[in-house]
């Protein structure tokens, strides 16, 4: 028995009943053992015996159901091996017609041919040694022209053989019917070395822009390659390794340290520190502990967790990540439209242009006429060239959004990176984006002299705590039986102090002012300044001052009142990111106005915007007023960015030219967003807009040299010079340029690899 | 003007003429898609070249390259958001589900080759 385990892909999936009728029906086909379908990943696992069992059978059974089993799938790596062995058939034809169109070129170049033994001389065997090259090396041109011919339908192929075919035909000619030439009047001489070098130079320049090409799809190889293969899950009590196709939504998962995290989770046990950069772009490794979520194809560095899967296969943030790309390099963006709609028309009008050339030539050229005619015709197809026009603008946008997403930026589609380039005034939404969108203790002061006021009331504290740790732990129990929004951030500043809790009677919230309480046999009291007066809580001047201080920099206050006397003031606001000030900046310096948007108090506002360093701003805009705001500002002709979440101001991110959306949780694909930035770093938004103008630039340059290259070098080719300076184009220069402009375009587009991202 | 030249004139005009009428003046012939697929086979462009599905339903249109030319080795919907690598001489699948009418071009990647996808 030889018992196989495979995974299939499946078609028509939609539910969870879906998994149990294929299950099912799997496990009834002969010599199957096992067969567990995930919906997530829409793929079947099957062990079974192919003895009794074939791929087909399953695919039949499957069929039956109206479900679709994919038997061939074929996984990138067999693409790139499949792309991998094409460019070495094209080598050899490339090593085969170099060698073979020097040998001819030696032996019949005036100036050179001297130098050759007089066989290479002889036309006979340049015939015989031009043949191979021009049917078996220059087969694939042949290939491609006479289907597209059978559609009416003409390419880049087209133009070469036509062109190569003309030379090499007539240089047979010449070899075999002399006398008719020479009753011509026409030296009897062969072109071969024309149709053999120029095969072989295009040959060249398409197997080096071949390989350029394979480096702007680079971004996507790398984020696939991110992929973990295999997840230690544990079931029954036992922890195995099963393939990543097989993680079902729950399963729970150990990762050790060393190891890349399989799937997306929320962690269960333990605690690391997990560097994600790989996934998010951001380049300082990530605390993690239980309740944090992970992102799948991070990598764990020190510690040892368990955590519960809860996004598999194409839902999990990678594969979404990888989607986004994909289809943004799939989508046009608007300047091709130059390019498309010269495309069809382009190489009809080349070979019009070819025959006229051959016609003008032959009537009004000089001696000898036929050949000025041929060569200058065969110069014209060949130097033409359609390719660099056609890659001119998407070899870019596969560079500049592969670059963006390995930056933790993702760029939603061409259009968006076209539009980003125009950007001059940035509106950043404050919660959430410039601060972090939850409020921490940023202070906590007690009375100078609160030593003294111990003595005075007479307490007796727990032993081995001091006055300040025992004050602690009385707010800490009096604010964990409220449910303001405030409590949270003092009870997570308490817990980072670690602090004991007592028991708490006679509660109560008042609301919009605070929390009062018996909290170990004390009365506690925490709220506003005038709560305090309320609560006839005796004030501390000291802290009195300090708030005025806590004030100004538009911070939330806590006033700790314990048996009548104020004793402490918490200081609460809503942090700064780390990267707000430098981002803001960042903009400011490539010339952008940057505005910021908030329902705060124009106070509070202006606190906030000081601190980054944003002049003008919106103050007390309601969030559905956020749209109008933008749409004011664009009224003034504006080009304008929204930087929000994504959530709450998902209408202002549309309303604008652009939406950017800082990255929550690991979800990527913000509809609103035109850009999300998935490293949540704000030095991205300076950062997305010089990488659009990057990519802007480089498109802008190969369009100019594509279309330039042509509307120069094709007029050159049919010989409007000769009447002025007596030049001609060669068809073999022709070959080398038609060669160079389509491998300037590609690596032109390679180097905005080389953009730097602050 | 000798006889030869005249004889290259006209020979010359009317290529011209014969080239534009042979690639430019080309009718599209539409091939109304009704069932929930389509075979569209790449050699020297798209068979068909031109088709029409119905708005609002989900049509797999399944590209079959027999065709070596690294022209034709992606196809681009730039409309749907895809550009798809084509293996030799297997079917590769793209489902579609236009919502409004209209016409979506589908190239090849270097935009030399042109099908047309008319939604109705």
């Amino acid at each position: 028995m030889t018992e196989v385990k495979k995974s299939f892909s499946i078609k028509g999936m939609h539910c969870a009943s879906c998994v149990r009728i294929l299950e099912r029906t799997l496990k009834k086909v002969n010599g199957v053992e096992n067969a567990v379908v995930n919906l997530a990943t829409e793929k079947a696992t099957v062990t079974y015996d192919d003895k009794f069992c074939a791929e087909e059978d399953l695919a039949q059974a499957i069929k039956k159901t109206g479900y679709e089993l994919e038997i061939h799938e074929k996984s990138e790596d067999i693409e790139q091996e499949e792309k991998k062995k094409e460019l070495r058939t094209l080598r050899n034809r490339v090593i085969f017609s170099l060698a073979i169109g020097g040998i001819i070129f030696w032996g019949s170049f005036p100036g050179l041919m001297e130098t050759a033994p007089a066989f290479l001389k002889n036309f006979y065997i340049q015939l015989l040694l031009a043949t191979p090259v021009q049917f078996w090396a220059g087969l694939p041109f042949y290939k491609a022209t006479i289907p597209a011919l059978r559609n009416r339908l003409a390419n880049m192929d087209t133009l070469v053989a036509l062109g190569t075919t003309v030379a090499y035909v007539y240089s047979a000619f010449v070899t075999l019917f002399p006398y008719v030439v020479k009753s011509a009047n026409i030296e009897p001489a062969p072109y071969f070395d024309v149709a053999a070098v120029v095969i072989a130079l295009i040959l060249l320049g398409r197997y080096l822009e071949a390989k350029a090409k394979a480096g702007t799809s680079e971004a996507i190889k790398k984020l696939i390659g991110l992929q973990a293969k295999t997840a230690r899950v544990v079931r029954n009590g036992k922890e195995i390794d099963i393939s990543i196709d097989e993680v079902q939504i729950g399963d729970i998962i150990r990762v050790r340290p060393g190891e890349k995290i399989p799937v997306d989770g929320e962690i269960l046990e333990g605690e690391s520190s997990i560097d994600e950069s790989m996934v998010t772009g951001e380049s300082m490794p990530v605390e993690k502990t239980v309740g944090d979520s992970v992102v799948g194809a991070t990598f764990n560095k020190s510690g040892s967790f368990l955590y519960k899967a809860t996004k598999v296969g194409k839902d999990t943030m990678l594969s979404q990540i990888i989607k986004l790309v994909q289809e943004a390099q799939g989508s046009k963006a608007p300047i091709q439209r130059i390019a498309d709609a010269v495309s069809s028309y382009f190489v009809p009008i080349v070979i019009m242009l070819a025959i006229a050339t051959f016609v003008i030539w032959y009537i009004f050229g000089p001696n000898p006429i036929l050949l000025f005619a041929l060569l200058n015709m065969v110069a014209v197809l060949i130097i033409a060239c359609p390719c660099a026009m056609g890659l001119a603008t998407p070899t870019a946008i596969m560079v500049g959004t592969g670059k963006g997403a390995e930056h933790g930026i993702l760029i939603k589609n061409a259009e968006s990176l076209e539009i980003a380039h125009k950007i001059d005034t940035v509106i950043f939404d404050k919660t959430g984006t410039i601060t972090q969108g939850k409020p921490i203790v940023t202070d906590f002061f007690f009375m100078e002299d609160i030593a003294d006021f111990k003595k005075e009331l007479g307490w007796k504290l727990p032993k081995g705590l001091s006055i300040e740790e025992y004050i602690l732990g009385l707010v800490k129990s009096l604010e964990k039986t409220s449910e303001h929004s405030l409590s949270g951030a003092i009870i997570n500043y308490e817990i980072k102090n670690k602090v004991k809790e007592y028991k708490v009677e006679k509660f109560q919230a008042v609301s919009g002012q605070g929390v009062l309480g018996v909290v170990d046999g004390k009365k506690v009291v925490i709220g506003t300044r005038k709560f305090m007066e309320n609560q006839h809580i005796f004030r501390c001047a000291g802290l009195d001052q300090k708030a005025e201080g806590l004030l100004s920099e538009a911070k939330t206050l806590a006033f700790v009142g314990v048996d009548g006397k104020n004793v402490a003031l918490i200081g609460i606001a809503d942090t700064i990111k780390e990267t707000a000030k430098e981002g803001v900046a960042l903009l400011r310096k490539m010339g952008i106005e940057v505005v910021m948007i908030t329902g705060d108090n124009e106070r509070t506002a202006q606190a906030i915007a000081r601190k980054v360093g944003i002049e003008k701003i919106l103050a007390e805009v309601l969030p559905d007023q956020k749209e109008v705001e933008v749409r004011k500002i664009q009224s003034t002709g504006a080009k304008v960015a929204m930087v929000g979440d994504g959530i709450n101001d998902a209408p202002a991110l549309a309303a604008a030219d652009i939406g950017i959306a800082m990255g929550t949780g690991t979800d990527v694909a913000i509809e609103a967003a035109g850009i999300t930035l998935i490293n949540k770093d704000l030095r991205s938004v300076a950062a997305a807009i010089n990488l659009s103008k990057k990519t802007m630039k480089t498109i802008k340059l190969n369009l100019f040299w594509a279309f330039g290259y042509n509307i120069i070098l094709i007029p050159v080719a049919m010989g409007v010079l000769f009447p002025f300076f007596h030049i001609l184009l060669s068809p073999i220069f022709a070959s080398v340029a038609m060669a160079s402009s389509s491998i300037s375009v590609v690596s032109n587009s390679l180097l905005l690899k080389r953009v730097k991202f602050s | 003007m000798s006889l030869d030249k005249i004889l290259v004139s006209v020979f010359g005009i009317l290529g011209i003429v014969f080239t534009y009428w042979f690639f430019l003046m080309k009718k599209e012939k539409v091939v109304a898609i009704t069932s929930d697929s389509v075979d569209i086979i790449v050699s020297g462009g798209y068979q068909p070249e031109v088709i029409s599905v119905p708005k609002g339903k989900t049509t797999k249109i399944n590209f079959l390259r027999k065709d070596p030319s690294s022209c034709l080795e992606e196809v681009v919907l730039s409309d749907f958001k895809i550009r798809k690598y084509l293996p030799i001489g297997e079917k590769a699948s793209i489902l579609i589900k236009p919502e409004k009418a209209g016409i979506y071009n589908f190239v090849c990647g270097m935009n030399m080759f042109h099908g047309k996808i008319i939604v109705v």
